[in-house]
């Protein structure tokens, strides 16, 4: 796998003016790769809810995103990374309904339905990191049960 | 006789004080500032100086946030916004801000003329960083005021982006637009509760053709004012959900429960009428429609 040239950002996320660019950004970088309308929905909701918990939970951090291509196939790759008190237990965060700030408790794993690859690295003290990669025309990813 | 030139600047500030104020009152910054009498603007320029000196005093010429500014910090900030309003640039209320120096360090010069030359140098030196300083509080006091507007604008942009219409008897809308975070959500839901309670409605519909993108905090947003409207006896319509943010709502799990959801507008009024059981009659060969 290679990554395409250009197009490659930092953006930071500190504040809810920050949330508003890393969507626009998101949604022209995916238009730009080519992916449909619905698609570009898809990722840049998964990037809402990503960088939301970076700044709330994380208590703030960088998005990068990175063109990536495998196989004649475009993707988009975003990376959320915090330094903040990381999670301790990943299945719980993961499972819908779990918040610990009073939220919906849909946000990490509904990000994991919305995307094709879904990495998390987290701990405890260190900080969080997920990376989650979309794929242009390739089928949603199968649900599992969870 | 020649102290530290930190107290050489300081005694030259006390005993120059209404020369300094007098030229600075012909300048461009204080003339422009103090329009109707020159008195106002040699007084202001005194209370100037006096800062300066105590600055000086305390030794502390390169320290924007010495203590000395305090009291004229407000009267600089007043002079540096009256600049921008006149439609001055940051950098051009800067410039104008540089042209006190020299009518300030004549009077210096001339006042230094028996010193030695590494004296005036050093003099004039120390001179030029407080008139630096200086001008770095106005910028700062600037910046801030500038903040202060951005602020002022967001808060106004809240209000004006959420107009409550009324469609019908007992029945409003409000078109959402734009990015529904907590700040507007609250202002959109207070307007909201305050209109249903004035026109008495019994239907509120939320359009949200407008949003760009409903995550999960958005939706339960959109759930609390739901939740909210109806304690207050009205029920709600969510209309304007494009097809790519259902699909997307779905992957995500987000289910808006037992709101009623209309793709358009137009679909949300006709289901409200419907309900409300007003009829709709198609216009007629005149053109007419009855109701
Ligand atoms: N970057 C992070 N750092 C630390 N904890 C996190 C981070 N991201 C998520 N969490 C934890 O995982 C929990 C679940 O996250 P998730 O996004 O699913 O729900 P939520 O943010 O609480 O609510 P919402 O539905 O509004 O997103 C959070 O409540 C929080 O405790
Ligand atoms: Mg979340």
């Amino acid at each position: 796998m290679h990554t395409a040239a250009g197009a490659q950002a930092r953006l930071p996320i500190r504040s809810d003016m920050d949330l508003v660019w890393v969507r626009q950004h998101v949604r022209q970088a995916a238009a730009q790769l080519g992916f449909g309308l619905v698609d570009q929905t898809k990722l840049v909701t998964a990037a809402s809810e990503l960088a939301r918990n970076t700044l709330v939970y994380g208590g703030g951090g960088t998005m990068d995103t990175e063109p990536v291509s495998e196989g004649g196939a475009q993707g988009l790759r975003l990376t959320f990374s915090d330094e903040g008190p990381g999670i301790a237990d990943l299945d719980q965060a993961l499972s819908d309904g779990f918040t610990s700030g009073g939220g919906l408790g849909m946000g990490l794993g509904g990000a994991r339905r919305l995307v094709h690859d879904f990495a998390i690295e987290s701990r405890p003290g260190a900080g969080t990191t997920v990376r989650v990669t979309s794929w242009v025309g390739r089928a949603p990813r199968p649900r599992e049960e969870s | 006789m020649a102290g530290s030139p930190t107290h050489e600047v300081r005694d030259f500030l006390r005993r120059r004080r209404e020369q300094i104020a007098q030229r600075w009152a012909d300048e461009p910054l204080f003339r422009a500032v103090f329009t109707v009498s020159r008195d106002e603007a040699v007084e202001a320029g005194k209370a100037v100086v006096d800062a300066l000196a105590q600055v000086a005093d305390a030794g502390r010429v390169e320290d924007p946030d010495a203590a000395g500014f305090t009291a004229v910090r407000e009267q600089l900030a007043r002079m540096g916004a009256a600049r921008s309003r006149a439609g001055l640039s940051t950098a051009q209320v800067s410039s104008e801000l540089a042209t006190l120096r020299p009518p300030v360090e004549n009077l210096l010069l001339s006042d230094l003329q028996e010193a030695t030359d590494t004296h005036v140098r050093d003099c004039v030196t120390t001179l030029s960083v407080l008139m630096g300083t200086l001008r770095v509080v106005v910028m700062q006091t600037a910046l801030s005021e500038g903040q202060a507007l951005i602020d002022r604008q967001r808060l106004q942009l809240l209000e004006v982006a959420t107009p409550v219409i009324k469609l019908w008897d007992g029945i409003v809308a409000v078109p959402l637009i734009g990015t529904l975070d907590s700040a507007r959500s609250q202002v959109v839901m207070e307007t909201l509760l305050e209109s249903i309670v004035e026109q008495q409605a019994r239907y509120a519909i939320l359009d949200i053709t407008g949003v760009p993108t409903v995550d999960s905090l958005v939706a339960q947003h959109l759930m609390k004012t739901v939740a909210a409207a109806r304690l207050m006896g009205a029920e709600c319509i969510v209309s304007g959900i494009r097809p790519a943010i259902a699909q997307t709502m779905v992957h995500l799990g987000l289910d808006l429960g037992t709101v009623v959801t209309r793709s358009s507008l137009a679909d949300a009024l006709g289901y409200v009428l419907h309900q409300l059981g007003v009829g709709i009659v198609t216009p007629g060969a005149n053109g007419t429609v009855t109701r």
